[in-house]
């Protein structure tokens, strides 16, 4: 029987080696660095929800705090979401007649609450919690960017572990003082890292175990 | 065939391992506030049953929890008159009140500005003579028009915010002679 690869084709087998080493380690580059990519993380992306609720109306343009309808951000780990009563303690009152309230008002009406989309939702394996986050000097804005120019909500950041690690290393690179969490237009001073020491110290923000895997994952 | 036979395996493992993935990334328990199908309104959340009281929430005190002594208005706080309580109801009444009340207490809010009936200054006659008990019968029952806090303003805050008026109502009324000498110099 003649041979069917002749000795002409041993580059073939050499190339299609390296070449599937390449080829391979290029799919798990992908597959590995998939969640990085804006697209799949969501991260810029707004969502519909049931009522068009505008943030950019409601903070930036009325000046309502966080605190308002985000009422346990500071004492638990979830931040809370305003039920439809919340909504109702203004628009009973105003813009009762906007077809865009309808679903809020019929929420009221037959005591079924309104259904948000989730924009951030963190794997049930990951345990986060916001208040010792507020108390220990980390702004709103720091994680969830500029909510007060959202007409609809979007993600910021994306959620992943590393974002997380990258601040919990060096928590002075971001922390902000106490006084300035709510603040969506706080700007960093420029020696944010010897100012964010200080107050690191201050506010005994505990940094030796912060990257201990049982702090986020219990 | 061995070859076949082996890339369908590995597929097999690769979806299966993502379904794994997923089923760690949603596991059956219920987070704050997530929908359950299991009861009618949807809520996983569910309320205590009527009449029932949980530790450490048996609410005898009626001065503290409903603003009332021998079934009268309280003219008196049921906290100790701090500087800490005073400021703390600063930041709860600018949250929760200022948006309609303002942060003076005349009723020109941001949401009144835009439309909203207007509340009564807190400065009238009426309002300064009433009772501290008002201010905190009318955050934890509501009045008229406005909605009751009690759900978002925990006990504490509302009396702290009821002192908090209080003090507003005197920073607007407050008589020249009774100023602090350095504050005296300023005014013209
Ligand atoms: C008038 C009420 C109101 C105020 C004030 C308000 N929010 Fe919200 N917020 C909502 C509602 C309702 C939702 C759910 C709908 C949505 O996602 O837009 C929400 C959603 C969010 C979410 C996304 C939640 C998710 O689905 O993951 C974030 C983050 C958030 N708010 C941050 C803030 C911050 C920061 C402030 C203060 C600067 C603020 N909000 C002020 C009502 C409010
Ligand atoms: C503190 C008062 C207040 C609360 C609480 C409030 N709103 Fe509003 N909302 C307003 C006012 C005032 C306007 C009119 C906006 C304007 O004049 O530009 C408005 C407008 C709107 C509009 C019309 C579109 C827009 O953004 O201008 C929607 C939709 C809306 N609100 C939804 C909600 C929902 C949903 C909630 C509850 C999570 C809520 N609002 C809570 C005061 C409030
Ligand atoms: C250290 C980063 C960080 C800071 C600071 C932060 N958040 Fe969040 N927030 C998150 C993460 C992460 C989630 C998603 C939580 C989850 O899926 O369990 C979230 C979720 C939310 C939600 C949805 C409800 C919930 O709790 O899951 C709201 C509303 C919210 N944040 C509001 C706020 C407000 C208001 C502030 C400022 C007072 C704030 N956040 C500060 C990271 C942060
Ligand atoms: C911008 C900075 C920053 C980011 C981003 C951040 N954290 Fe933190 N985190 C802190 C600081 C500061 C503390 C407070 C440490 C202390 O004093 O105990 C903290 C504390 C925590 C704690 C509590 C630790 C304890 O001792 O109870 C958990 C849990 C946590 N973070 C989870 C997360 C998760 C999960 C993420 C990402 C989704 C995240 N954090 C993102 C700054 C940050
Ligand atoms: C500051 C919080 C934090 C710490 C500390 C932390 N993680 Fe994570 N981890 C996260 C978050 C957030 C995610 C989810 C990321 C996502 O949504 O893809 C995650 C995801 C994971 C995953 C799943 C990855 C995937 O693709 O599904 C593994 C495995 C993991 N972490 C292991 C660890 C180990 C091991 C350590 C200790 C060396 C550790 N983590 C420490 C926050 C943390
Ligand atoms: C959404 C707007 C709004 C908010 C927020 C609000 N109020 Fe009011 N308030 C009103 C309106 C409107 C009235 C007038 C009601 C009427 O006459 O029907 C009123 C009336 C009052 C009165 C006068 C009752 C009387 O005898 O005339 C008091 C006292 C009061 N509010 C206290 C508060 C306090 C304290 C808070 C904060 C916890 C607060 N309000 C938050 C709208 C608001």
């Amino acid at each position: 029987m003649p041979q069917i690869f002749g000795r002409s084709f041993n580059w073939f087998a050499n190339v299609s080696i390296v070449g599937g080493i390449a080829g391979a380690s290029l799919l798990l580059g992908i597959l590995l660095n998939i969640n990085r990519l804006d697209y799949v993380s969501h991260v810029g992306m707004p969502k519909d929800q049931p009522v068009p609720f505008s943030h950019k109306h409601h903070v930036a343009g009325m000046g309502i705090d966080c605190r308002y309808c985000h009422t346990t951000v500071e004492e638990s780990a979830f931040a809370g979401i305003p039920p439809t009563e919340t909504c109702m303690s203004c628009h009973s009152l105003i813009w009762t007649e906007a077809p865009m309230l309808e679903p809020v008002r019929a929420s009221f009406r037959d005591e079924m609450p309104l259904q948000w989309t989730r924009i951030h939702d963190l794997p049930d394996f990951v345990y986060f919690k916001h208040d010792i986050h507020i108390a220990q000097g980390i702004g709103c804005q720091t994680c969830h960017g500029n909510v007060d120019a959202m007409p609809l909500m979007w993600k910021a950041q994306t959620l992943n572990m590393e974002w997380c690690l990258e601040c919990h290393r060096a928590p002075q690179d971001f922390i902000r003082p106490r006084e300035e969490v709510f603040n969506m237009n706080w700007v960093p001073p420029a020696n944010q890292s010897a100012a964010g020491m200080e107050l690191v110290k201050k506010y005994g923000v505990q940094t030796s175990q912060l990257t201990d895997c049982s702090v986020c994952h219990l | 065939m061995l070859n076949r036979a082996l890339a369908l395996s590995a597929t097999a493992l690769l979806l299966g391992g993502c379904e794994l993935r997923q089923a760690m990334y949603d596991q059956p328990k219920y987070e704050a506030y997530e929908a359950s199908d299991t009861f009618d309104n949807g809520l996983s959340a569910r309320q205590p049953v009527e009449g029932t009281i949980a530790r450490g929430q048996l609410r005898l005190d009626s001065h503290l929890y409903e603003g009332k002594v021998n079934g009268e208005l309280a003219t008196t706080l049921p906290l100790e008159l701090t500087e800490d309580l005073l400021k703390r109801g600063q930041q709860r009444y600018d949250i929760f009140c200022s948006p309609c009340h303002d942060r003076t207490g005349t009723g020109n809010g941001m949401i009144v500005k835009r439309g909203l009936k207007q509340p009564p200054s807190f400065h009238v006659m009426r309002l300064r003579e009433a009772p501290i008990g008002y201010f905190f019968d009318v955050i934890t029952n509501g009045f008229g028009a406005m909605y009751s806090y009690s759900s978002r303003v925990p006990i504490k805050d509302r009396w702290a915010i009821a002192a908090y008026v209080r003090a507003l109502q005197f920073s607007q009324n407050a008589e020249f002679d009774k100023l602090p000498a350095e504050d005296r110099r300023q005014l013209p």
